[in-house]
């Protein structure tokens, strides 16, 4: 499934947000949203998901206008992880996996979501019981994206997924997620701080600011042809900051 | 087992003979003749002979002791909720009629009585039986000590010597236009002690005997005159208009020619002196009302046959005295179970309906916030009303009795409910809530997998508080005639019986403690799982 914004514009009251957007995700590809905070990196992310109606343009999702359909409909096949995982505290870790399939009346449900355990390298037998304040942040991350991917959603909206993680945790993780990209092929919109990490999962790369989208391209190409004053300066401060290429 | 069969139907048989009588007594102009009383020792008395008084006369009674102040009562009255109470002609026309009369008018009882009942009659329908025969006035009384040293007989005395002595004053005769207020116009301002305390009737004949204070207001007709040796103070310009005790009659009981005639006995029949040894017997001899009526009817030659005096009531006995404590609940441990499940009764019934209606408020107003802060701060506005300034603002709208009890608790339970729901949905988890919509939970999904679950122990934390909250409450509602552990402690409040308010207040306390552990199991039970381990 693709991804398209077209001209999408959004304020929150009279505060813009998003600026006449336009973006596409080819099937089965990657793109990351870089960009300072307040950019509309999560803004955008959450348009797709019709967790934000945008004030005007168009959202796509596969070729269909978002709403045309019905959002809970929607957001059942568009895979979601948030910066802060978003478990459900009172709930198992299996039963926060199985959450989308549930919802879906698949009939194996608990099944699927311990395979999904499996797939995102935790033992269901070890952790299917416990509940998410027992586990650490990063298993608390992988469980999140178990949970994103169980339903097999063919879309994967993830915010800013590893950036509360330490920096060992989020190698792991980060490595975790390229290979289930690999292993799915889901179509990927990532908000991320990190150049690096957008590097390292994404396909492209599109810098925003202020509520627009400067440039979109390869990291090789935005630091050999940056397009705007913008782009060049941000790349030169998240580069000499990191300094470390993130895993590869 | 031919005997136990034979036993068997004769009970059959008697249960059969006792369900035909009801059935026969059920008849539409049967209803119960409704006698109610001011909380104080005489009108339970007077209540109760007239309540006999039917009862002697083949009329269904249902009894409600100490209902409350002469505004409930004679909202009651005239709302039909009460059919006869005893009252006096002095307060009907001063406290409802909110009239005087001339001087000359007010020295002479008859011209107050016929006042009072013509106008009764004419604007509210409500009728006054001839006066029982004896007068009920406001007295100020002082310790013979105080008296002879100050050289006190009359009140013009006390105006005299007044700013040196301490008065121990019923908050209603501090207020009252015929009370304090209207001594100092008549006798000038004088005659308001030097210091004044503000005191429940239960407690002033105490304090005075102990010498807190030296002046106190009492009746003419208090049993506690005599028994602590006290001086009334001759009222020498007569300020105090008549009070003559009377039954006052409902549209209900005015109308039925039965109810007139058996009441009337009473008429004339009830000297100063009878009185004051009947408030004697039951307010110094803690002897049970029902006894004192019986005894002062056979007494008046209005005694029953011995085969009407049944009684259907008898909650709350009075106690012989030197009973100690123990012996006290013990005796009357039926009394005690029936009295706290009637109060569990209410507060089951009061607090469920709170839930009901609170929980749900609370879930619309996290959803409506900009009508939060208005809705819950009129229910918090409820929440700081006096409970029996509640109780007392539902008499004129719902009667007396368990409906307007209910209605009050009711609406005092909702506001920590309400406030906890909300403040519980709106702060659970808003990460787990954003996660659970945006991987396409319906909204009713979220609400009842996820946002209620997460709320649960604060929500149930307002329940305990409002139930907590309600068992104290349901000790007022029997100002307002709805029973319950209240009852012994209004009576025991009226007749200065410190052991009965026990007899109410100890279990309402214990009581407040179960229903929270109680409630504290249940708790546990809806806790979200991630929290109990």
């Amino acid at each position: 499934m693709s991804l398209e914004a077209r001209h999408v514009s959004h304020a929150f009251g009279n505060v813009t947000a998003l600026h006449e957007v336009s973006l596409t995700v080819p099937r089965g590809r990657c793109l990351a949203l870089v960009g300072e905070s307040g950019a509309g990196k999560t803004t955008l992310l959450r348009c797709f998901n019709r967790m934000v109606v945008p004030s005007s343009g168009e959202v796509r999702v596969d070729g269909a206008d978002v709403t045309m359909r019905s959002a809970v409909a929607l957001r059942r096949q568009v895979g979601y992880v948030p910066q802060h995982g978003g478990l459900l505290p009172h709930w198992t870790v299996l039963r926060n996996v199985a959450l989308v399939p549930t919802l879906l009346q698949q009939p194996d449900a608990a099944a699927t979501a311990s395979r999904t355990l499996e797939q995102v390298g935790l033992s269901p037998r070890e952790f299917g019981d416990r509940y998410p304040d027992e586990l650490s942040g990063g298993q608390r991350q992988r469980v999140a994206l178990a949970r994103a991917i169980a339903a097999q959603q063919d879309v994967l909206l993830m915010d800013e997924p590893f950036g509360a993680l330490d920096a060992i945790s989020r190698a792991e993780l980060q490595t975790l997620c390229a290979a289930l990209r690999q292993d799915t092929g889901a179509t990927t919109l990532l908000v991320t701080h990190d150049v690096l990490e957008a590097d390292f999962l994404a396909d492209e790369i599109a810098v925003m600011r202020r509520g627009r989208i400067e440039q979109v391209a390869r990291l090789d190409a935005l630091i050999a042809e940056p397009a705007t004053p913008y782009v060049e300066s941000l790349l030169t401060r998240a580069l000499a900051g990191g300094g470390r290429r993130a895993v590869s | 087992m031919i005997r136990a069969l034979a036993h068997r139907a004769l009970l059959a048989l008697l249960a059969t003979a006792v369900l035909l009588s009801h059935v026969v007594r059920a008849q539409p102009d049967t209803a119960p003749i409704v006698v109610a009383s001011k909380p104080f020792g005489e009108s339970y008395v007077l209540a109760e002979m007239l309540a006999v008084l039917l009862e002697n006369n083949g009329i269904p009674v249902k009894r409600l002791p100490g209902l409350g102040t002469t505004e409930i009562l004679f909202e009651a009255i005239r709302s039909g909720d009460v059919d006869v109470y005893p009252e006096y002609t002095g307060t009907g026309l001063i406290a409802i009629l909110k009239e005087t009369l001339t001087d000359h008018a007010l020295a002479d009882p008859r011209q107050v009585f016929a006042h009072v009942s013509q106008s009764f009659a004419a604007r509210y329908g409500v009728r006054w039986l001839p006066p029982f025969g004896f007068e009920n006035t406001f007295a100020l009384a002082v310790r013979s000590d105080t008296a002879a040293r100050h050289n006190l007989r009359t009140l013009s005395d006390l105006a005299r010597e007044s700013a040196r002595l301490t008065g121990g004053f019923t908050p209603d005769f501090i207020q009252r236009p015929d009370g304090l207020a209207g001594l100092v116009r008549a006798y000038g301002d004088g005659i308001r002690p030097g210091t004044i305390r503000p005191l429940l009737p239960a407690l002033k004949y105490q304090a005075l005997a102990e010498g807190a204070v030296d002046v106190i207001d009492g009746y003419s007709t208090d049993g506690l005159l005599a028994r602590y040796s006290l001086v009334v103070l001759e009222d020498d310009r007569r300020f105090f208009p008549p009070y003559e005790a009377a039954a006052l009659l409902g549209t209900r009981a005015a109308g039925r020619a039965d109810v007139v005639s058996a009441l009337s006995l009473l008429s004339g029949r009830l000297s100063e002196s009878t009185m004051r040894a009947l408030n004697r017997r039951l307010e110094v001899d803690r002897e049970d009302v029902h006894r004192v009526a019986v005894s002062a009817l056979e007494a008046a030659g209005l005694g029953a046959t011995p085969a009407a005096s049944s009684r259907e009531q008898g909650q709350v006995a009075i106690a012989a005295s030197g009973e100690s404590i123990g012996a006290y609940f013990w005796m009357r441990r039926d009394a005690l179970l029936q009295l706290t499940l009637r109060h569990l009764g209410l507060v089951a019934v009061a607090l469920l309906l709170a839930v009901v209606v609170a929980v749900p408020l609370g879930l619309l107003l996290e959803r409506a916030q900009r009508a939060a802060g208005a809705t819950l701060g009129m229910l918090g506005v409820i929440q700081t009303i006096p409970s029996i300034a509640l109780l007392a603002f539902m008499v004129p709208f719902v009667g007396v009795g368990v409906v307007p009890a209910l209605v009050a608790l009711f609406a005092y339970a909702l506001y920590p409910i309400a406030r906890a729901t909300f403040s519980g949905v709106r702060d659970a988890n808003p990460a787990a809530i954003e996660a659970a919509e945006a991987l396409g939970m319906t909204p009713r999904q979220r609400l009842l997998k996820v946002r209620l679950p997460l709320a649960a122990p604060v929500i149930m934390a307002g329940v305990r508080t409002s139930a907590v909250i309600t068992v104290g409450a349901t000790t007022l509602a029997a100002f307002i005639g709805a029973g319950g552990l209240g009852e012994p402690i209004v009576t025991g409040l009226a007749l200065a019986d410190a052991r009965m308010v026990l007899f109410g207040a100890i279990p309402a306390a214990a009581l407040a403690v179960v229903v929270d552990a109680a409630l504290a199991l249940i708790e546990k039970r809806v806790k979200p799982a991630h929290l109990r381990r």
